[in-house]
């Protein structure tokens, strides 16, 4: 890294944290949606950008992360000191698994794995009754109330979420920018060379599509204890889309990308939908747009375009 | 013992109704690779078409023949002003049509409303046919008629016409074809035409069965992947023998284990892909 | 250098965008009565949404928009019909528009999805989601429903077909979801206890386009088969069910959503002759019903139903509860209050609330016959005074476990 790349990060951090401070409720709350959609995002991103895998399916590690905290927060009623570490184990675990099986395949075969699979959570969860209270879902859930602070209040439920996610997002970082992270990226780019230099190329996607599951079950940590509920339709293929859309449109293959892409997806879902009665159909436009004229994303685009305005572009 | 005829019944048109669906989505995944996510909603467009023609008065066979054109002229739109300009990004190609089936679908929901439009089942095939004591609808054993005619159809385009040689040639292997002269443009966007014609056709066909309604296309998208995957990509025949498969697994896992509908339906495409990526009859998607 | 020009980028991006609001916001007027309407119109269940809210902008136009002498601003919030989309919804309509009320949802897991925001931000909330437990288990203090809960209709047709349609055996079908499931329970505990048996009860997949498997299945040997279905797979159902020549052996009889005015105008003569419950009909003869009705059919060209009466009902006891409070809708304690001791007329008939906060009123029997060229639900028979639990004590009630797939459990099923 580069003597003060450390700079924009903290001045954003900042930024964010005294964000509560002037903004109504409201914000604060979609603010605090912005940061679960990140750091969603952003551990897929760790599959579509840095490993080169389009997964359609990550909704389901989200779902499965929330679902096992509020059952055996509301079936075995126990706190959050247990539940949390259980579902983000055994999400990772399950992880472990739905990447040895998505992994026999690449590419196209890749992707449609990822999506059986999710759609095979999504379905159990609507129809195993008995487990997931099916369609109406799980409710009375409550936040935790880490060392005594309340999480009940907005202000403090962001304040929480920033924490979580910035360590994410950091720990992330680190992770794409470590040796491993560079032998990533070398499969994503050139598989076959990486192979023939004795790289264990499906180890290492492997190990990628654990860690991404990883960062995914706290998302759906984030999400279970904001929402206070949850529904099977959390694990549907859209969400996995949005997100999917949100790191495309942000640009994958850097660590801002998704970020910024959540912040544009949430915010337009949010916004638009009370503005434009045809939302879907201008997600669905913008989805196209960037597609094709920002296929890497808005942060390189914008970079791309404003580059011919400016003479001194490095 | 009649439950089970009429269970297998069930499944071969439903296996029908799954191929005149998959058919058109095979096609395009076949020779030009894309995975086309809107595969669904023109599915769906189909049957709105089909649905509003229907009711200005005129049979299902000029319906479902509007519904075929116009979806195959979106088809063409699609192809040429969006998926054109993506060659070489399978990635992109694949959202670009998952934007579009957003796109569709809110359009769908725009022009007809949030109401399901039945299509009436054609007068000559509405009274039940009684066979061995039991009553099973007629039209669809049509419907089933229609899949092995279409299937039989398409057969012979691809094994007998030279437009069907030059899929043949672009399947097996798209640079040869082209370096002998194949016009892949103009055989890239005949083919989209006529997958999307297809879907179409479908869903003018599976109209009164399904009716037009928000939300079709997410319940047919799906299923026309497991099929296609599971016959195997750039195999009609697979296409075809996958659909009937599916039907059976469907129909009769859904009497047997209704709770498990989801794993079902899904668990063939995931060991397909998993153990045997050619699928039953085709070649490796990756 | 790459890594800080996107992260000045995104910060700008984010001050930016964080900045909209400021600039776009609905500004909240002060001196009006601001209603929220938490409705779905888009996806699936966006037909039942549309009317809601046409239903509701019916009821303000005829009174100039002003109730209780007061001007009232209606925000409409579109959740296309997700719980997170509900939350989301919800809180922006009670921190970003500041609203008195709210009006809805539409859907059982939203009305679930936002039951602890209500309770902390105390909303007064007229709901049209039949979710059982908001009124009875979890009774919510700010929620009242003058719909309907899952099953008080279903009481009502089970009582029907056992002692007047004289129905001895019965199959039961529904959507696989809660609201299905609450219903056909409901139904099979009421029909049971009045000396009927249920012999067999399905649940296709609330997405399951097509019924032929579950048509298969359906016993031939029974008097008739109950659609709890909601939506479109009600009138998906019957013309299926004809299609497979069930017509002649088997009667069929519905829940309230089964046919449902929006969906009988798409239907034909396959539904005639079926009776189904529901706690409105547009057909009823009351004077409030004939000119909504008619009102409604000439604006829109077709009947209200189930959702576009929900919410013209729901604006009569608001106007009521305002005139109770002297129009001062902050007064959020004063307002529910009233709400809950609602006693008026309106167009589906007399509406008043139990002590849970569930509607008590007239249901109706209807049956689908054509006048005027179209297909209508004609009221053959009133049950007044109709409580969600139906002639069951509520203690008793409350202490079984709520309705489910599995309880009552049936004890006369035949395989």
């Amino acid at each position: 890294m580069t003597q003060r790349a450390w700079l924009p990060p903290l001045v954003l951090l900042l930024c964010l944290a005294v964000f509560p401070l002037f903004a109504g409720e409201y914000f604060v709350n979609l603010g605090s949606q912005v940061l679960v959609a990140a750091v969603f995002a952003s551990s897929l991103n760790l599959l579509v950008g840095y490993a080169g895998l389009t997964s359609l399916g990550h909704a389901s590690f989200l779902g499965l992360s929330a679902y096992i905290s509020a059952w055996l927060a509301v079936r075995m009623g126990l706190g959050h000191a247990v539940t949390a570490p259980a579902a983000l184990l055994l999400t990772t675990l399950i992880g472990m698994a739905f990447g040895w099986i998505a992994l026999r395949a690449t590419g196209l075969g890749f992707l449609m794995l990822t999506l059986a699979l999710s759609q095979i959570v999504w379905g159990v969860g609507f129809r195993w009754v008995s487990l997931t209270n099916g369609d109406n879902g799980l409710s009375g859930l409550t936040r935790p109330q880490p060392f005594g602070w309340n999480l009940e209040i907005s202000n403090n439920y962001f304040w929480f979420s920033l924490i979580v996610a910035g360590l994410s997002v950091f720990l992330m970082s680190r992770f794409v920018d470590s040796p491993f992270g560079a032998s990533l990226r070398g499969t994503r780019d050139q598989p076959r060379r990486m192979s023939a230099l004795g790289f264990n190329v499906w180890a290492i996607r492997w190990v990628a599509f654990v860690v991404s599951s990883f960062f995914a079950a706290v998302a759906g940590l984030l999400y279970v204890y904001f929402h206070k509920y949850i529904h099977p339709s959390v694990m549907s293929i859209s969400v996995s889309a949005e997100a999917l859309l949100s790191v495309i449109a942000g640009g994958s293959g850097t660590i801002a990308g998704p970020l910024l892409g959540a912040l544009l997806v949430v915010v337009m879902k949010n916004y638009a939908s009370a503005y434009i009665e045809r939302w879907n159909m201008l997600l669905g436009f913008v989805f196209v747009f960037i597609v094709i004229f920002m296929p890497n994303g808005v942060v390189p685009g914008l970079r791309h375009w404003t580059r011919h305005w400016r003479k001194d572009s490095p | 013992m009649q439950i089970w005829v009429i269970q297998t019944l069930n499944s071969l048109s439903l296996g029908g109704l799954l191929f005149m669906l998959s058919s058109g989505f095979a096609l395009i995944f076949g020779l030009m690779r894309i995975a086309n996510l809107t595969h669904g909603a023109l599915f769906m467009l189909g049957a709105y078409v089909a649905a509003t023609v229907v009711r200005a008065g005129y049979g299902l066979a000029l319906a479902a023949l509007a519904a075929a054109v116009a979806i195959a002229i979106v088809g063409g739109l699609i192809e040429r002003l969006i998926l054109r300009r993506l060659t070489g990004n399978p990635q992109g190609q694949v959202l670009a049509t998952l934007g579009l089936s957003f796109v569709a679908a809110d359009f769908c929901l725009m022009v007809w409303g949030g109401d399901p439009i039945p299509i009436n089942t054609p007068a000559m095939f509405r009274t039940p046919l009684q066979l061995l004591g039991l009553s099973f609808p007629t039209y669809r054993l049509f419907v089933l008629a229609v899949s092995i005619v279409s299937a039989a159809a398409l057969y012979l385009l691809i094994e007998r016409t030279r437009l069907g040689a030059m899929i043949r040639a672009g399947v097996d292997d798209m640079q040869m074809a082209r370096a002998v002269g194949i016009p892949a443009s103009r055989l890239f966007t005949t083919v989209f035409c006529l997958g999307a014609g297809l879907a179409g056709l479908g869903g003018a066909i599976g109209g009164p069965i399904f009716n037009a309604y928000p939300g079709l296309d997410g319940e047919m998208l799906p299923l026309a992947l497991i099929v296609v995957i599971l016959g195997g990509v750039g195999s009609l025949v697979g296409t075809f023998v996958a659909s009937f498969v599916i039907g059976f697994v469907y129909t009769f896992g859904i009497a047997l284990a209704p709770d498990l509908a989801y794993v079902i339906l899904f668990l063939p495409m995931v060991v397909v892909i998993a153990f045997r990526p050619t699928g039953l009859f085709g070649r490796a998607i990756t | 250098m790459s890594n800080r020009r996107e992260f000045l980028q995104a910060t700008s991006g984010a001050a930016v965008t964080l900045a909209l609001p400021g600039l776009a916001s609905a500004q909240a007027r002060d001196d009006h009565v601001r209603i929220g309407l938490m409705t779905v119109k888009t996806g699936p269940l966006a037909s039942g949404g549309i009317d809601m809210e046409r239903g509701l902008n019916m009821y303000l136009a005829e009174r100039n928009n002003m109730l209780a002498g007061r001007k009232v601003q209606l925000f409409v919030a579109d959740t296309g019909g997700t719980p997170a989309n509900a939350k989301s919804k919800i809180q922006e309509l009670v921190e970003l528009n500041k609203i008195h009320v709210l009006i809805g949802p539409l859907a059982a897991f939203e009305a679930l999805a936002i039951d602890d925001y209500l309770r902390a931000q105390k909303v007064p909330t007229l709901s049209v989601a039949a979710a059982e437990d908001m009124t009875q288990r979890k009774a919510n203090p700010w929620f009242v429903r003058a719909s309907s809960s899952s099953a008080q209709c279903a009481h009502v047709m089970a009582d029907h077909c056992a002692k007047t349609l004289k129905y001895k055996r019965m199959a039961l079908i529904a959507d696989d979801i809660a609201y299905g499931q609450e219903m056909n329970a409901g139904f099979q505990r009421v029909f049971e206890d009045a000396g009927g048996k249920i012999v067999q009860k399905l649940f296709p997949p609330l997405t399951a386009p097509d019924y032929g498997s579950f048509l298969a299945q359906l016993k031939t040997n029974v008097d008739a088969v109950f659609l709890g279905f909601a939506g479109s797979n009600g009138f998906r159902f019957v013309r299926q069910f004809n299609e497979y020549g069930l017509r002649d052996k088997v009667a069929i009889v519905g829940g309230m959503t089964a046919l449902d005015e929006s969906v009988l105008r798409n239907m034909g003569d396959e539904a005639l002759g079926i009776q189904t419950v529901n706690w409105y009909s547009a057909e009823l003869a009351n004077p409030l019903n004939v000119k909504f009705a008619a009102a409604f059919r000439k604006q829109f060209g077709y009947d209200p139903g189930y959702y576009g009466a929900a919410t013209y009902v729901n604006g009569a006891i608001l106007e009521a509860a305002l005139n109770a409070v002297g129009g001062k809708a902050a007064d959020r304690d004063g307002l529910m209050a009233a709400m809950r001791k609602t006693d008026i007329l309106s167009a589906r008939g007399p509406v008043k609330f139990d002590s849970y906060g569930n509607v008590v009123g007239d249901v109706y029997i209807r049956r689908v016959e054509r006048k005027d060229g179209r297909l209508v639900n004609s009221v053959v028979k009133t049950y007044p005074n109709v409580s969600q639990f139906w002639t069951y004590d509520p203690k008793a009630f409350l202490a079984n476990p709520v309705y489910s797939r599995d309880w009552p459990p049936a004890k006369n099923l035949e395989s």
